[in-house]
């Protein structure tokens, strides 16, 4: 399947689902990601892989199917845009406390609140810093194109079974309602249910044999003691993903004066300022965000040492921005630019940003 | 050769299709290829826009506010989108339900009568096919073969046979479209 295909976002992550072998999909239709159940509806995988695909009666439900199905240790999904991922985020909380592997798709739009059907970035805290109650971390991968939005979906269910780790794809109106040139990778078999127990039968509910104790999946412990340890073995989980799991896009960083940080739809919107800031004779470098948790702090901190100043471009009223300015830590000025809401920046606009708040400053 | 255009109408014109075959067409020929809809609540009647870009190099940003070439169907479109033309660029449109036609000396402006030729072939379905057809006279960006190909890979089989009715609207286009 290595033929050219043009695609919207949401579409390709779907067939990526499907062609990562996926077990099951729950979701709830949602404006702008509704692409995903509808293709999957289309398509009917069932005949293709046997993967089920089921729409819930709500989001609350769709995530609770997700629980319930990821404790078997099947590769499941689901997907939703921002008011949805909130109704998400009791069931994503559990998940992290009880450990297990899931994607979770948030296409993000406008808010707070129900706010709009337009395009957002708006809910990186959540996303990052948990949303969900208690000490837990996501894994949070951020596509910038539709090639990406497929890409990504093999990568973050590893990633998730790999750290046993909700892991979310954070994408926005843009990236999944626009159309671009994919390739899509070859059909991976669904696992049987032999190789989910030889992999994961040391913590997955496949059914208990003698020649083991039961497996219990639950996030509850109602002795401090003992759930303090396990928020340390999380923690120590998470230290890891932070070691190893760094993903970043640094275009034309060597030798630039100025350096845009951005993430998704934003990173190819200043991609383009770039290019225009680099015409008029401005030495701008792009630092791509590709994993929002971990956050390339390392990186960054690194790069404040040569640049004179960061421009964190993304469409909320600033929210990477605190993680910018964490990373770089006071060595240069960090600013914020973005527009939000739903309404997304032109590149023109990032540059006049760009100008008046870091390059004339 | 990059190309960024916007096409806007109303829905049901064949607006966002319209962007997806030029999309089509330019993968056809292995071009990058980008197609960014307004997804309001545009339907029937509404408003609805697309941006398409073709380009040589890999595409940087999905979203523009300066374009090479507007191709405008309804008079909102022309309020909204006559100013983003760039300067020598190209806006095309439908003067049928025109009152206030564009007014811009430093771009190209040519008029096709979509909707009256359509309706004279007897499909008001192919309206967007002999505005796609005028464009492509005026901007020959892609190959009408590689227009045929991309046809036949965004079409389901069962309209395939509706390809031949494409052909024409797109030479009807061709020939009737006028500069101003």
């Amino acid at each position: 399947m290595s033929e050219v295909k043009l695609m919207k976002g949401n579409e390709a992550v779907a067939e990526a689902a499907i062609l990562a072998g996926v077990d099951a999909y729950f979701g709830y239709p949602i404006t702008p990601q509704s692409e995903v159940i509808e293709y999957l509806m289309v398509e009917r995988p069932e005949d293709r892989t046997g993967m089920v695909v089921l729409q819930a009666e709500s989001e609350i439900a769709a995530i609770n199917m997700v629980y319930g199905a990821a404790g078997t240790g099947k590769r499941v999904m689901t997907s939703s845009s921002s008011p949805g991922v909130s109704l998400k985020q009791e069931g994503i909380s559990y998940i992290a406390g009880s450990e297990l592997p899931c994607v979770i798709v948030n296409v993000v739009r406008g808010g707070p609140g129900l706010g709009t059907i337009q395009p957002s970035q708006a809910d990186y805290f959540q996303s990052t810093k948990g949303g969900g109650h208690g000490d837990y971390r996501l894994l949070v991968l951020a596509p910038a194109s539709v090639q990406e939005m497929a890409d990504f979906v093999d990568l973050a269910f590893d990633l998730a079974f790999k750290y046993r780790n909700p892991v979310m794809i954070l994408s926005d109106g843009v990236i999944g309602q626009m159309m671009e040139k994919i390739t899509l990778p070859a059909q991976k078999p669904r696992l049987s249910n032999e190789e989910i127990i030889e992999r994961y039968g040391d913590w997955a509910t496949t059914g208990k044999p003698s020649t083991r104790e039961r497996n219990i999946i639950t996030s509850l412990e109602l002795d401090p003691y003992r759930q303090e340890t396990h928020n340390h073995k999380l923690q120590a989980k998470y230290k890891k993903m932070e070691e190893n799991e760094v993903r970043f896009e640094a275009i034309n960083c060597e030798d630039a004066d100025y350096v845009i940080v951005a993430y998704g739809s934003s990173a190819r919107i200043s991609q383009k300022t770039m290019q225009l800031a680099r015409a008029k004779g401005h030495k701008v470098g792009l630092f791509r965000l590709i994993s929002l948790f971990p956050f390339p702090k390392n990186e960054l901190n690194k790069l404040a040492d040569t640049v004179k100043g960061f421009l964190a471009v993304e469409m909320s009223a600033g929210q990477m921005i605190e993680d910018v300015r964490l990373a770089v830590n006071g060595k240069k000025p960090a600013e914020h630019y973005g527009r939000f809401g739903g309404v997304v920046h032109s590149p023109e606009e990032v540059l006049i940003a760009l100008e008046q708040k870091i390059i004339g400053g | 050769m990059t190309e960024e255009m916007i096409i806007a109408g109303f829905g049901g014109q064949g607006v966002l299709s319209m962007g997806k075959i030029l999309a089509y067409s330019g993968i056809m020929q292995d071009q990058e290829v980008s197609w960014m809809p307004s997804y309001g609540p545009e339907m029937r009647g509404g408003t609805a826009n697309v941006t398409v870009i073709v380009s040589d190099e890999r595409i940087s940003s999905p979203i523009l506010t300066h374009y090479d070439t507007a191709i405008l169907l309804n008079q909102q479109s022309m309020d909204k989108f006559e100013k983003s033309v760039k300067p020598g660029g190209v806006l095309l449109y439908d003067p049928n339900g025109i009152l206030h036609h564009p007014t811009r000396t430093d771009i190209k402006i040519y008029t096709i009568e979509g909707a009256k030729l359509a309706s004279q072939m007897g499909n008001p379905n192919i309206f967007n096919m002999i505005v796609f057809g005028a464009f492509l006279k005026i901007k020959p960006i892609v190959k009408l073969e590689n227009v045929i190909r991309g046809l036949k890979k965004s079409l389901p089989e069962r309209h395939h046979k509706l390809i031949p009715l494409n052909e024409d609207a797109i030479s009807m286009g061709m020939n009737n479209v006028v500069e101003k």
